[in-house]
């Protein structure tokens, strides 16, 4: 044996599991002080379904900075963008939505989702190319050439479809709760934790199982590299900002219907928790992002409930706490 | 002889930094051509520059006819010429599998040439599914060196392999770089350490002050004490 060959053998890859767990232990210890098992119950459930949609939202933006070194503020024009172009399919099929079939509902549900999806994607293609393509590897540009757009995106929506609250209705299916015992939890509230744990499985099979993936990956810690490799990480760079935007298109759409109104402040809300999200989760990291949603969407549910006024700094407060215990997030991605 | 690899005048800057100052060389076909010099003499910017990673401020680099000083470091690499940076740049968060999968661009993963490679870097295949981040300094070199040669390439350029590994590490490291030179690729290897090169190289270009200062065969420059102290400033017999 070599001496390049020596060494015991190494453990296969694996994923440190207490982090994973802080949800969990986040709920057992708040279990307690909230008394009620129903109320207990409906407290998480709602905070899954809430954590589920930031991070459909987030999951986004932890990708296009963890790959793109982009600190793209504009983030929030797509969450809004996403829920106005879902608004836009559900009032015409206004007819779909009130009608008593779930296949009508889910059919009018999907499309509305989807739309968001595509518009933002397509709209993220071209807000890369002219916005945050002439600024690559420039952060106070970033910050303000982002900011900026969406500024301007913000305005357009204000010019398109005026200041009012737009109000949406819920396909009549999701409307309603189920009993469980004395719990009642939203219908859906189970639709946008079912439409979250899809989309996170869909991107991590994306990422772990495709070539793509492995190039998203790779480039997220190494750029370069990726590209002495021979491939041309810019249009890697292109269809991950597609991507990231597709994703805030699909939050934002999900967040309006759970909402019941919309309204183009709407990604500047979420803009911020997306930012705590990713943080928490560690820059870069999809699996991150994901725990650090529910994390901060369950601790914003119990605080709520039990001090009300605690719940203006739950997240911030959580991040804190995070970060002093692993100061690069819950699951840093090396190199990064 | 004919050149893979050729450099006319070849300026660079990084930032305000002139570093390159009009180097000329080339890398002859088939051979390993050995970069050598003091730290700072601008052998690993030669090497980036190359590989399209810096831009090229002023002059020509060529790979057989088809020029580069334009191209991005993806266009070099889609030409055959694989690269194993300095640093290793191994993507830590990968399985060993991942980052070769990643080094064949053009397809899956060719079995006898896995098995080529298992063959001199055999730890690769012990720990094929391991995090690349979990590897020895050593172990990550030969993985930076496997993701490199995974596919056939016409030009290799590596950088230091030897840097920072242990004197027996860097014995079966030589014996897996005369396996690979074995194969005819054409070799631009930049390195400190003279029983390397002297043991590897077939040519040798030295560099200093952003330029090339000598050119000529390996054997001779191994072979002439005062050429070396010249050139370098240490003798190569200081450094069995």
């Amino acid at each position: 044996m070599s001496a390049l060959d020596a060494g015991a053998a190494l453990p296969r890859r694996r994923m440190e599991i207490l982090p994973a767990l802080t949800p969990l232990i986040v709920a057992l210890v708040a279990a307690p002080f909230i008394g009620s098992p129903s109320t207990f119950v409906t407290l998480t459930a709602a905070g899954l379904a809430m954590g589920m949609m930031i991070f459909t939202m987030a999951s986004g933006l932890t990708l296009v900075f963890g790959m793109m070194d982009v600190l793209n503020f504009g983030h929030g024009a797509f969450i809004a963008l996403g829920a106005y172009v879902a608004t836009l399919v559900l009032l015409p099929l206004a007819g779909w939505s009130s009608a008593n079939s779930l296949a009508l509902n889910l059919a009018v549900f999907v499309l509305a989702v989807l739309a968001a999806a595509l518009v933002c994607g397509a709209v993220g293609w071209a807000f890369e190319r002219l916005i945050v393509k002439p600024v690559y590897g420039q952060h106070l540009r970033q910050i303000l050439a982002t900011i900026g757009g969406s500024i301007i995106a913000e305005q357009l929506l204000y010019a398109l479809f005026g200041p009012e609250r737009i109000p949406v209705a819920l396909p009549t299916t999701f409307q309603g709760s189920i009993v469980l015992g004395e719990a009642a939890i939203e219908k859906y509230r189970l639709l946008a934790t079912l439409v979250g744990l899809a989309v996170f499985a869909g991107e991590m099979l994306i990422l772990n199982r495709t070539k793509i993936g492995l190039l998203i990956r790779a480039g997220v810690e190494n750029r370069e590299m990726v590209e002495a490799l021979g491939y041309r990480v810019d249009r890697l760079f292109v269809g991950v900002f597609m991507a990231g935007s597709a994703l805030a298109g699909l939050g934002g759409a999900m967040m309006a219907l759970y909402r019941g109104l919309v309204h183009a402040t709407i990604g500047g809300e979420f803009l911020v928790l997306c930012f705590i999200v990713i943080i928490i989760g560690g820059l870069g990291s999809v699996g991150g992002s994901f725990v650090g949603a529910i994390l901060v969407a369950l601790i914003a549910n119990y605080a709520g409930f039990l001090a009300p006024k605690l719940a203006l700094v739950s997240n911030i407060m959580a991040m804190v706490v995070v970060l002093l215990w692993r100061p690069r997030g819950l699951y840093p991605v090396s190199g990064r | 002889m004919s050149a893979v690899l050729s450099l006319e005048g070849v300026h660079t800057h990084i930032g305000r930094y002139h570093i390159l100052q009009g180097v000329d060389f080339d890398a002859p076909a088939g051979r390993t051509t050995m970069l050598l010099g003091r730290n700072g003499a601008g052998k690993t910017t030669a090497l980036r520059t190359v590989m399209g990673l810096w831009r090229v401020s002023k002059g020509r680099i060529a790979l057989g006819e088809t020029p580069l000083q334009n191209m991005t470091a993806s266009d070099v690499a889609r030409l055959g010429v694989g690269y194993a940076p300095e640093t290793m740049a191994v993507f830590s968060d990968l399985s060993v599998k991942e980052n070769l999968v990643l080094g064949a661009r053009s397809g899956a993963l060719n079995a006898a040439r896995l098995d080529w490679i298992f063959g001199f870097f055999p730890a690769l295949k012990r720990f094929w599914l391991s995090r690349a981040g979990s590897l020895s300094g050593g172990q990550k070199q030969m993985l930076s060196i496997a993701r490199a040669i995974v596919e056939p390439r016409e030009l290799l350029l590596i950088d230091e392999p030897t840097k920072g590994l242990a004197p027996a590490i860097v014995g079966s490291l030589i014996a897996c770089l005369k396996e690979i030179k074995a194969t005819d690729v054409t070799i631009l290897l930049v390195e400190q350490n003279f029983r390397v090169a002297r043991e590897v190289g077939d040519e040798v270009r030295v560099m200093d002050n952003g330029r090339i200062v000598h050119r000529g065969a390996m054997a001779e420059l191994a072979a002439d004490e005062a050429l070396q102290n010249r050139l370098l400033g240490l003798s190569l017999d200081s450094h069995q």
